[in-house]
């Protein structure tokens, strides 16, 4: 259980006010330009020792993605763009961030700006996020009274212009090179990489994107040392982190612990407990809905971190934790995320464009018993066909639950869709081969 | 150059090709359908995935730029059931209506899935379809087989320069569509049917009405305008079915302008196909004795003074070269023309009427003025090249006139002969700009050409910039825009009349008889003159004629073009002149062998080579100016008259498609009831 005093977020319950001078009574703003007066590699590096990995889900190192910044300002500017297209359904931390802990995210946006040269900082915001976004502005308009922001930013020397842009409610535009192209007034649709944004990113400049969480961290850490941030958790897999827990829990909420904490803990503990109690429990969804589930017999023992989670095939994600107990029929809350995955596809590329509506509706049959038995691997070679052949990781977004339900869960698919194929035969043929020229072979 | 290896093959390519070109420079080919050479990349289909070494997620090819020491392999298992997988996808949704579509035969999906396709669909659910989408008179749409490579969007945005062709909609329920379903207002617009790999986009004027494999195929040039497109004529029988685009880096890349691709319609209709007289205002039909019979006696009976003869904007080198020599050697007269009416053309030099920076020119300048010209009608595919260079590095292009849209921004200045004195005296802020760039463009349209101090505007044009060192060996920075196929090579052939203008003759009814060939934009009330039109079409000319001989359009006779940049090529014979029609060289050989018992030559080829020689002697000649036209500056008003851009010359005038065309671009909605 992570002690108090380690808390990042001490206002994540909105008990402390969220202005200026109650977050300075928290630490925020102290010191500002003795931080920035380090030096930018001091900041980057003590990032990099920190073992800060990026929160929106990927996990990417943040100390190193700064540091593909161009160490030059060249004929274009640099940009630092956040993040806040929280959609991840069972994922509602940034939210808490924009409304509570505004200045915490202002002061990490100033710091690394100038760590990464930027004079401007965008802060995408999910268009549903309309008041949180309001409440931030109103936060960022009391830092330009304060002279936080602006010229000369908190007396560093820094000159930054923070601005919010709106989405409007696309899930795909959290995808950080689909949001530039948001923010830049396009049809939000993941651009080729490479390039990587680092070097030709929003308006084709240089810009570095982060999360809002990652973003709100730093100044923290740079507070309190990287090596601090790297004494919690565990190897690689550092520092706190704000997990939301929610589903078939008794109280549903946002918490903020130490990695590496074990899911019974988190469950138990903070959320009040499975409904039903511990043995209710079917499944957990750990790390918001595009990552697989993992069955109550890993739950036991499983702790809550990037790479744990990565040998149980699964991932840690945003870590919103979804719980789902034996109330529910598994395979229809799969058949949900699938059609919400379908609805979401922004179209570009055939595989998931065609696969994430075919996957949905084979789910749908699925949950109704209508499915035929050879379907079952029929569904998890279409998984298997859209995961890693498209732009972006939405692909693998989509087919990951799915392959986490067939993981564990095949049996069940299968009691339920008993119908057997006309065709009799086995000859354990993979699909995609030509089958009449076998046939032939056979015959 | 980086080296990399293609299934242990090493190749050597230049920086900044993509892994894709990399592939193909091995000689392993890779099946796409987003990605097109000429257009942006997108990356979206999927097809063309490739296994890199280190990666552990298959590459998109076309899009991956090619580096060091990669090691790609094509021909694994991975990359296999990649494509596999994508062609599933591909084929899921489409509705594999194959013998009822247009593109069967021609089509990269049909093509693509004999090697990556399955023979059995595991796709067991409902199929989408998708409306159709109106897209004006050329593109007949099923979007329901579309694939959403995006190349046509790609194209409409990049190359066309129109805003109106996207995507809305996302995921399955993406659907390509022009905005509010209104047509494509681009003279660029059908080059989306040859881009979609797919049947989605395909002809409008040409549905059902052949297979790709029963055409035959003839590569020769269009005439629609100067340019000189590379273009291939498909026949039925005689038939014209469609024109299509081939490659020519250096004239029209990959595209060619909707009238074009669409006039050809207008060789089935409006022909003239036996000769006719004209007895009492009314054409009868003959045979070609008695029209020779007439024409022989008018010519003996009429002193050659009052002779004239006209060549006009479509007919081929051959055709106006043996006019010439008839109305030299047979007639003896020099009055003839191939103009339409008086514009200045300084002949003493070849490169003053020509495009002398090159089409692919346009690509290195740094500054373009354009003066009495608009060349988004004058010449389209022109207009696609200034595009693809604003595009490119940003050229700055000024005009004498404000033309509207030509599809990229441009600065205009206030249309007066005044403003053009200033800046080529100096005294204007754009002549510096001029002087200070390497590599200028003036591109002088025929507008200009037909003012009052048209000689004394370019004669100080080239001056200027002779006077700055705009015009050398490396760069030459005056260009002419021609508008028709036949003007340059008329021109280079000497069929042009310095010593009179024949066009002020003929309104005041100087001459006895007007042999008309193919020449049908003369401005003139007929009264007692007796007219020959020798042409294709009856249009203005047959309408006023006395006699008619029925000729042979572009796709029936071979004959040589020469470009507006001078470049020469020969159009080839795709069908045959209807009836009892002849190719145009042979009516004016055997009317010659008529009156003198003499061919004029024996044979095309002697013909050919005899023009050739012509043609080389010419090189050397030096004219004298033109004497009608005053010598002094005038302050006038540049007004850019432009044809009508769908009825510009008789093929397109006789084309019904041009009709629709220009009733879409008038927004005039179809009723239904037009019949």
């Amino acid at each position: 259980m992570l002690k108090d005093q380690d808390r990042i977020f001490q206002n994540l319950y909105n008990d402390k006010g969220s202005d200026v001078a109650s977050s300075k009574e928290r630490g925020d703003w102290v010191n500002t330009k003795e931080i920035t007066d380090k030096g930018r590699d001091w900041i980057i590096n003590e990032i990099k020792e920190s073992q800060l990995r990026g929160r929106g889900g990927a996990g990417f190192p943040t100390g190193l993605k700064w540091s593909f910044a161009p160490k030059e300002v060249g004929s274009r500017p640099h940009y630092l763009v956040i993040n806040g297209d929280e959609s991840e359904p069972g994922t509602c931390k940034d939210r808490d961030i924009l409304r509570f802990e505004p200045h915490k995210l202002i002061e990490g946006c100033l710091i690394t700006s100038y760590a990464v040269q930027a004079h401007v900082c965008y802060i995408y915001i999910r268009g549903e996020y309309f008041v949180d976004g309001q409440k931030l502005q109103a936060a960022i308009d009391e830092a330009y009274e304060k002279k936080l922001l602006g010229k000369n930013a908190a007396g560093t020397g820094w000159d930054l212009d923070i601005y919010i842009h709106y989405g409007a409610g696309a899930y795909i535009c959290g995808e950080e090179t689909a949001l530039l192209e948001s923010i830049e007034g396009k049809k939000g649709q993941p651009r080729l990489k490479p390039p990587f944004p680092a070097l030709i990113g929003l308006y084709g400049c240089p810009t570095i994107i982060n999360n809002v969480e990652t973003i709100a961290v730093v100044p923290t850490i740079l507070r309190r040392g990287g090596k601090w941030f790297a004494s919690l958790g565990r190897e690689k897999n550092t520092g706190t982190k704000i997990f939301c827990i929610s589903g078939n829990v008794n109280t549903p909420c946002n918490v903020e612990e130490e990695m590496n904490i074990p899911l019974k803990e988190l469950i138990e503990v903070h959320a009040g407990g499975v409904i039903g109690g511990w043995d209710n429990l079917q499944a957990v969804i750990p790390g918001g809905s595009s990552m697989p589930l993992i069955p109550k017999e890993k739950c036991e023992t499983l702790t809550m971190d990037f790479d744990s989670l990565m040998a149980e095939k699964s991932g840690l994600g945003t870590a919103g934790i979804v719980v789902i107990n034996k109330d529910q029929d598994i395979i229809k809350c799969m058949a949900r995320i699938a059609r919400f995955y379908k609805h979401e596809s922004c179209g570009q590329c055939t595989p998931c464009r065609e696969g994430s509506g075919w996957m949905w509706r084979m789910l749908e049959r699925m949950a109704k018993g209508d499915a035929t038995k050879d379907e079952v691997d029929m569904l998890g070679d279409v998984t298997n066909q859209i995961a890693g052949h498209t732009i972006c990781a939405f692909g693998e977004g989509s087919s990951w639950p799915v392959q986490g339900l067939l993981r564990h869960f095949k049996k069940e698919i299968e009691k339920r869709n008993n119908l057997d194929p006309i065709v009799q035969k086995k000859n354990n043929i993979p699909y995609l081969v030509d089958q009449h020229l076998l046939d032939k072979k056979n015959a | 150059m980086l080296k990399l290896k293609v299934n242990e093959i090493e190749v050597e390519v230049e920086e900044g090709l993509t892994v894709l070109q990399a592939c193909e420079k091995a000689g392993v080919e890779i099946p796409r359908f987003c990605y097109h050479e000429k257009l942006s990349i997108a990356g979206n289909c999927r097809m063309c995935l490739v296994e890199m070494e280190k990666s552990p997620k298959p590459i998109a090819s076309c899009a991956m730029p090619a580096a060091e020491g990669m090691n790609i392999k094509t021909n694994t298992a991975l990359v296999e059931k990649a494509r596999k997988g994508v062609m599933e996808f591909l084929l899921a949704n489409h509705p594999l209506d194959c013998p009822v579509c247009d593109q069967g035969g021609e089509c990269d999906l049909q093509d693509q899935s004999m090697y990556y396709g399955v023979d059995k669909s595991r796709f067991k659910e409902n199929k989408r379809s998708v409306p159709e989408k109106n897209m004006g008179p050329l593109i007949k749409t099923q979007m329901t087989r579309c694939i959403h490579c995006t190349r046509c969007v790609r194209f409409a945005t990049e190359v066309a320069g129109v805003p109106e062709l996207g995507a809305i909609g996302r995921g399955e329920d993406m659907q390509i569509t022009t905005y509010l379903e209104q047509s494509m207002q681009s003279e660029l617009s059908a080059n989306v049917v040859d881009l979609c790999p797919v049947g989605a986009l395909t002809s409008k004027p040409y549905v059902f009405e052949a297979r790709p494999w029963e055409l035959k195929k003839t590569e020769t040039i269009d005439v629609m305008d100067a340019i000189g497109s590379n273009v291939r004529v498909d026949t039925y029988d005689w038939e014209v079915k469609r024109v299509l685009p081939i490659i020519n880096e250096d004239i029209n890349e990959e595209w060619i302008s909707d009238k074009t691709r669409y006039a050809c319609d207008g060789l089935l209709h409006q022909r003239l196909d036996t000769p006719f007289i004209k007895y009492n205002g009314k054409f009868e039909k003959a045979s070609w004795d008695e029209v020779y019979k007439i024409i022989k006696s008018k010519f003996e009976n009429t002193s050659k003074e009052k002779i004239c003869g006209f060549v006009g904007d479509l007919s081929n080198m051959e055709t106006g070269y043996i006019f010439k020599e008839f109305l030299d050697r047979t007639i003896d007269t020099k009055n003839y023309d191939s103009r339409s009416d008086n514009r200045f053309i300084n002949t003493s030099k070849r490169e003053n009427y020509l495009f002398n920076s090159s089409i692919n020119g346009i690509e290195e300048a740094d500054l373009i003025l354009l003066v009495g010209a608009n060349p988004r009608y004058e010449a389209t595919i022109l207009n696609a090249r200034i595009r693809k260079a604003y595009l490119n590095n940003n050229t700055k292009i000024i005009s004498l006139n404000d033309v509207d849209d030509l599809t990229y921004p441009y600065k205009s200045l206030d249309g007066k002969t005044q403003t053009l004195n200033n800046i080529l005296e100096g005294t204007h802020e754009i002549s510096k700009e001029i002087i200070n760039s390497k590599k200028p463009l003036i591109i002088i349209g025929e507008s200009l050409l037909r003012l009052e101090s048209s000689e004394f505007l370019f004669n100080k044009t080239k001056e200027f910039l002779l006077k700055n060192n705009k015009i050398s060996d490396e760069w030459n920075s005056l260009n002419v825009l021609s508008t028709d196929a036949a003007t340059v090579g008329s021109i280079d052939l000497g069929i042009i009349n310095n010593e009179n203008n024949l066009f002020s003759d003929l309104k005041e009814h100087k001459f006895d008889i007007v042999y008309l060939l193919g020449q049908d934009n003369l401005e003139f009330d007929k009264k007692d003159e007796f007219i020959i039109y020798q042409g294709s079409h009856g249009d203005k000319g047959a309408e006023s004629a006395d006699i008619i001989l029925p000729g042979a359009a572009y796709t029936e006779q071979d004959g040589y073009f020469t470009n507006l940049e001078g470049k020469i090529q020969k159009a080839y014979k795709a069908s045959y002149p209807p009836g009892e029609a002849k190719e145009d060289w042979q009516i004016i050989n055997e009317l010659a062998e008529f009156m003198n018992n003499r061919k004029l030559f024996n044979d095309k080829d002697e013909l050919d080579s005899s023009m050739f020689n012509y043609l080389n002697l010419q090189k050397e000649k030096q004219v004298k100016d033109q004497k009608n036209f005053p010598k002094e500056f005038q302050n006038e008003n540049l007004i850019i008259k432009v044809k009508d851009y769908y009825f510009s010359n008789v093929i397109a005038r006789s084309s019904k498609t041009m009709v629709d065309c220009n009733n879409s671009k008038l927004n005039l909605k179809s009723t239904g009831t037009e019949g």
